[in-house]
């Protein structure tokens, strides 16, 4: 661990902390703007895809090995399963066609 | 502030905990082999996770790390990626106690994620500083538990399996995602810009000078603007119908 790491680390928790701390200590009235509120519903599913894609493809250092992840994780989310059957369903399929030798 | 005293005591909260912290152990497990495949240590990444506790902000916070992005950039994407935690703070505030002073408010809002929020407002009344004690209790330990199981997993399992997990929390993701937007078309379109101006912004060679932090900020920003402005969402609506997600 670096100075540099210990930065990073500040700076994470620090602004993570004063989101959450600042309105919920001074706020005392209700938010009323219909953007504002659409904006904050739509905003984590944004950033968790944003996340995802496309980085996901380079997760696990072959792209055929995440392609097949990505496919048993959107069957399994479509079917409605629960996030860790999603999770291993994916780890399973991604780790079964990283062993396949034509891939 | 003229609500009077909670009925709910430290324990209620403890047990209404419960499932919570079940479900973080998992998501940081996933936080804990992404950290360690992307080189951190796993004591750095047990740090992040009992300082943060906030699964996409952390993701984004060690890809920002690993491609050494600058200390702005890490406090623009954090703001911006935990900016939903001030709408649920202002939205809690409605509903807490005459106990909740200042200094235990400061203490509480450690704990707002997503589930702690949804759980806290779902109460019939008002909800005191013991009560919501109580119910950050089991997320918090699963949270950083499941990180030092996911660091520790990271550095141990043959190099196959680690590569395998590293897609473990993206799946997570997916199954926050794809479930509400099967159901909610404002939240489908707002994926599928988000997916465009994602893979724009990487594979598009005049637009790759923009890192990976700041390009996560532009594609959930611009996303959530147009949805927001095209398709706002219906006034009794929760700000958030996400699951197992902090």
């Amino acid at each position: 661990m670096t100075i540099q790491h210990l930065f990073y680390l500040l700076a994470m928790a620090l602004t993570t902390y004063l989101v959450r701390m600042i309105p919920f200590t001074l706020f005392r009235k209700k938010l009323t703007s219909r953007f504002a509120k659409s904006f904050f519903a739509y905003i984590p599913y944004a950033v968790l895809t944003a996340m995802t894609i496309p980085e996901v493809f380079s997760a696990t250092g072959n792209l055929s090995s995440a392609i097949a992840g990505v496919a048993v994780a959107v069957i399994l989310a479509l079917c409605k399963q629960s996030l860790i059957v999603v999770a291993i369903g994916a780890c399973l399929a991604t780790y079964l066609v990283g062993f396949l030798p034509f891939f | 502030m003229t609500r009077t005293a909670s009925p709910y005591r430290y324990h209620h909260g403890l047990k209404d905990g419960i499932p919570i912290g079940l479900g973080y152990l998992s998501v940081s497990f996933g936080f804990g082999i992404t950290a360690v495949g992307k080189g951190m240590e796993a004591l750095y990444a047990i740090l992040i996770s009992m300082t943060n506790m906030t699964s996409a902000g952390q993701v984004a916070g060690v890809v920002i790390i690993a491609s050494a992005g600058s200390i702005l950039e890490m406090v623009l994407t954090q703001l911006v990626i935990n900016l939903r935690y001030s709408l649920m703070g202002i939205s809690l505030t409605q509903r807490l106690d005459s106990r909740c002073t200042t200094p235990h408010r400061l203490l509480m809002s450690f704990g707002m994620t997503d589930e702690i929020f949804a759980l806290a407002s779902s109460k019939p009344y008002p909800v005191g500083p013991s009560y919501f004690y109580g119910l950050m209790t089991c997320p918090y330990i699963g949270w950083s538990l499941g990180t030092v199981l996911g660091a520790c997993a990271g550095q141990i399992l043959p190099q196959e399996m680690q590569l395998a997990l590293g897609i473990m929390i993206y799946a997570m993701f997916i199954a926050i995602v794809l479930p509400p937007s099967t159901r909610d078309k404002g939240v489908l379109f707002t994926v599928l810009i988000a997916v465009a101006l994602s893979c724009c912004l990487r594979y598009i060679k005049f637009l790759q000078f923009i890192s990976d932090g700041f390009a996560i900020i532009l594609c959930a920003v611009v996303a959530a603007t147009v949805m927001a402005l095209l398709c706002p969402v219906k006034e009794t609506e929760a700000p958030d119908g996400g699951e197992e997600k902090p």
